[in-house]
């Protein structure tokens, strides 16, 4: 269950190895990829720690109930066809966002659990940002935690790949700030009281102390576009899936971590 | 979440007049009252006003609630028991409704 601390400890033990007095690794970008858990203040990991009080784990539980609440018109839940989500969910949600073939297009696990919703159970979709769309995500993360995110950016997925390359290296809003100015060159910097981190995807759907709630991949792009000053795109938009897809590859190796707490 | 949920944590068995922790959560948005949603209306103060911790029936731990508690409030105290029995928690919503939890403790 609790992935983080081992993770920091091992990294901790090769800081030390190198360097006897460094505890942790280096957070200035001399080590890529850190997960964002490393950036925050003692609290604030204490709180993502504790199963007591991590309140992403009240999101987890509200997901297991809906994954084994039958509903829509087939009277299916999703516990009928995939059975116990320990087992048929461990490490799924590490390979996402991917390319379907069927659909033609990118599918984040968001997409994906509204496409199973929509065309196998005849249940409407659950709205973006939704408590039980947050809470149906968090829950299939939580089986893949501890479990290195490994996304396939080769055949079709490469074209969405570069095109979040492209989102992430362009020069946006009015403080004409692009992600890599400040997610590359200055982690482990502070930008006002907050740490900067690498800017992994690791942790999602997180719980947000700023917003008092969870939040998915996307809203996070939302808020961040709108911190300089952006126009933000729509939820599920391809742009945001490209960079979602970008970012998790960006990730590649990085053990989730969901639901994660974030400041 | 949609739904009010409580957590505990205390220990199943425990030795007459030992003293052990009683941690307790609930989730709630506890809006206090002063904050404007994005279109500037006021949104109405909710939040949990009084929280009651009993054992066998009898209270043992109360505390008032007020404006300034966290969302999703957290609340532990040190409790010792000389018998078995059930702690009932009741956290008092300004909506009217109690959310309530119980936990069964036994004496060794």
């Amino acid at each position: 269950m609790r992935s983080a601390p081992p993770i920091f400890l091992a990294l901790g033990f090769l800081a030390a190895a190198s360097s006897p007095i460094a505890e942790e690794p280096d957070l200035f970008g001399g080590e890529f990829p850190l997960s964002g858990y490393l950036y925050m203040g003692d609290q604030v990991r204490a709180l993502q720690d504790d199963e007591f009080q991590n309140p992403g784990l009240f999101a987890v539980e509200f997901g297991e109930e809906l994954w084994s609440t039958p509903t829509g018109g087939k009277g299916l839940s999703c516990q009928s066809c995939h059975e116990e989500a320990s087992d048929s969910m461990r490490s799924v949600a590490a390979t996402y966002p991917q390319f379907d073939e069927e659909l033609g297009s990118l599918v984040n696990l968001e997409a994906r659990i509204n496409e199973m919703l929509t065309a196998y159970m005849d249940a409407p979709a659950f709205p973006q940002e939704s408590d039980e769309l947050l809470s149906l995500t968090a829950f299939v993360t939580f089986q893949s935690r501890g479990i290195p995110i490994g996304v396939d950016i080769s055949g079709e997925a490469e074209r969405y790949w570069q095109e979040g390359h492209e989102f992430y290296t362009q020069r946006r809003g009015q403080l004409n700030l692009a992600c890599n100015q400040c997610h590359d060159d200055l982690a482990g910097f502070n930008l006002r009281g907050d740490r900067i981190s690498q800017g992994h995807v690791n942790g999602f759907p997180v719980y947000r102390l700023m917003w008092n709630s969870m939040g998915s991949r996307h809203r996070m792009f939302r808020w961040c576009n709108w911190a300089v000053r952006a126009e933000p795109y729509e939820l599920g938009s391809r742009e945001y899936l490209s960079l979602e897809l970008y970012l998790a590859w960006r990730s590649n190796g990085l053990p989730i971590e969901a639901p994660a707490v974030r400041p | 979440m949609t739904k009010v949920r409580t957590r505990l944590s205390l220990p199943p068995i425990v030795q007459k007049g030992e003293i052990f922790e009683v941690k307790t959560l609930v989730t709630h948005p506890m809006d206090n009252g002063f904050m404007f949603s994005r279109d500037g209306q006021r949104i109405p103060r909710h939040i949990i006003n009084r929280f009651e911790a009993s054992f066998n029936g009898a209270l043992v731990f109360r505390a008032d609630w007020h404006e300034a508690v966290s969302p999703n409030p957290f609340m532990s105290f040190h409790a010792s028991v000389q018998e078995s029995g059930k702690f009932d928690f009741r956290w008092y919503d300004d909506d009217g409704t109690i959310h309530t939890a119980s936990a069964e403790i036994e004496v060794a």
